[in-house]
């Protein structure tokens, strides 16, 4: 057994655990966080995919003790308040779900996409989520979420007054869901 | 599924890490980024009793210029995230950035590391072929010392290198290629698909000219692999379609390609003409 501590979605733990446990079972089995699923055995599907000191992991494939003096954040960890991130929300109203498996890793990929590209193109959004597989949606409407999330994060950054000066992203409508979808080939 | 029971130590220096290795013998394994080695571990592949992370050892990471030869030294823990966003890099190794970029996903690039890329040594993966063609040098310390290993002579068989079992690949070493063009033209059917056939091609033109090019094959063998006679055609050929394409043919002269779900010989041999050709021709700048 191992000692270790972690921050999981701004809670401190301390533990002591089978250096085997994969930090996917960590969340799952000792703390509870069911949000986070498994999908496979080889990191592949990316339903594990939570956030560790700032970047995205499949943490199937990170050991628990690996993530010792760590912050994690999984999608159970987004919401303030109960209130839902422009993610969230976006995925919730552009049907960006059908059977929901794969939802949570592929909320934590856009964001890890989003924060290092706040304006991402259609093919870009593609290749962020690469490593995310849906068996059922045929990712149309996940690529149409990720454009509304971006959009409504742009608006909400953007200083109140709109002037030609505040930069690009307040510039630019929303897209709307049809126009992005067209652009959206593979 | 969940792996064996293993013991884990987290080594703050690279001698402990050796010592470590080295009194563990052959039951301990190290661990880099785990991209590899943990989804092996989940399928109960391996059975090592203990697991010694490198992930606390500052100096493995990052990369830097050595004064005295102008070469890149990359700590082997640097991630592919890292490689890819590094300005050196990608000012003075532009091929290793490029076909970085390819390798997997965002994720696993974030815990996936150079050196543990390379001292894997799958014949499929990337990076072994860009080191092959960089010239590269690895550097590995061990109980008795550092020693440094072309990329010609690390990559030994099928997952194997050229490292003891108590060795720890600790930098590669990466000579400048100012002036180069590069191009890495990868074949996979999927999304985060491992190449059925890589090629890495740098070029150096004078004039309208090839003057130099250095080809390195993924997934052509049992280790990665340079294509030699389409490398001493292209000397002094013309940078035009006709002449890439003729010493193209000769990409696959030598090479032991296997047969597995994705391809037959016969077939890989046809890519990496191909691919040859598209990845020579683009880092001519002649397309
Ligand atoms: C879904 C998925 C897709 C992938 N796609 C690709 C792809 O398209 N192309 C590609 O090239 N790779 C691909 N990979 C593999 C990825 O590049 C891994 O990062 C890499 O193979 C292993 O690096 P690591 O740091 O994770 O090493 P680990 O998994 O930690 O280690 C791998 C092996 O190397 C040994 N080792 C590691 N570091 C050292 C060292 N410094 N000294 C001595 N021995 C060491 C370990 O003991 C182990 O045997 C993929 C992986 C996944 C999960
Ligand atoms: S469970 Fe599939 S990548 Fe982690
Ligand atoms: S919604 Fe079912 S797998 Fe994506």
């Amino acid at each position: 057994m191992t000692r270790f501590s972690t921050t999981v979605d701004g809670t401190r733990y301390e533990d002591e655990v089978e250096p085997r446990l994969l930090l996917v079972h960590y969340l799952r089995d000792h703390l509870g966080l069911t949000g986070t699923p498994v999908g496979c055995d080889t990191g592949n599907c990316g339903a594990c995919t939570v956030e560790l000191d700032g970047d995205s992991v499949k943490s199937c494939s990170v050991l628990a003790v690996q993530a010792d003096g760590g912050e994690v954040t999984t999608v159970q960890g987004l919401a303030t308040d109960g209130e839902w991130t422009a993610l969230q929300t976006a995925f919730h109203e552009q049907h960006a779900l059908q059977c929901g498996y794969c939802t949570p890793g592929m909320i934590m990929a856009a964001r890890d996409l989003l924060k290092e590209n706040p304006d991402p193109t259609p093919e870009e959004i593609r290749r962020g989520l690469e490593g995310n597989l849906c068996r059922c949606t045929g990712y149309q409407n996940i690529v149409r979420a990720v454009l509304a999330a971006a959009a409504e994060e742009r608006r909400r950054e953007a200083p109140a007054p709109r002037s030609a000066d505040t930069g690009r992203p307040d510039t630019r409508p929303a897209p709307a869901p049809a126009t992005a979808g067209q652009e959206a080939r593979t | 599924m969940i792996p064996a029971a293993f013991d884990y130590v987290r080594p703050d220096t690279i001698d402990e890490a050796v010592r470590t290795l080295h009194d563990g013998g052959e039951d301990a394994k190290v661990l880099a980024g785990g991209q590899s080695l943990i989804p092996i571990l989940r399928l109960r592949l391996a059975f090592p009793e203990l697991l010694v992370d490198l992930g606390r050892i500052p100096e493995l990471r990052g990369v830097r210029e050595d004064p005295a030869t102008g070469s890149l030294v990359i700590g082997a823990m640097t991630t592919h995230h890292d490689v890819i966003h590094d300005p050196l890099v990608r000012r003075h190794a532009g091929l290793l950035a490029a076909a970085t970029e390819t390798v997997a996903d965002p994720a696993v690039r974030h815990r996936g590391t150079l050196g543990g890329s390379l001292s894997h040594a799958d014949p499929a993966g990337d990076l072994p072929a860009v080191l092959l063609a960089l010239d590269g040098e690895m550097v590995a310390a061990g109980p008795r010392g550092r020693r440094t290993v072309p990329a010609r002579e690390f990559f030994v068989d099928y997952l194997r290198t050229a490292l003891a079992d108590d060795e720890v690949l600790v930098e590669i070493r990466v000579p400048r290629a100012d002036g180069w063009g590069f191009h890495y033209e990868k074949f996979s059917r999927v999304a985060q698909g491992w190449a059925i056939v890589g090629v890495a091609a740098l070029v150096r033109r004078v004039d309208g000219r090839i003057a130099e090019a250095r080809i390195g094959l993924t997934n052509m063998g049992s280790t990665p692999l340079r294509a030699r006679t389409t490398e001493a055609a292209l000397a002094g050929a013309e940078a035009v379609p006709a002449a890439v394409a003729s010493a193209a043919d000769a990409a696959a002269e030598g090479t032991r390609p296997a047969t597995d779900l994705s391809a037959t010989p016969e077939y890989r041999a046809h890519l990496a003409r191909v691919l040859t050709r598209r990845a020579v021709l683009a880092a001519a700048g002649t397309e």
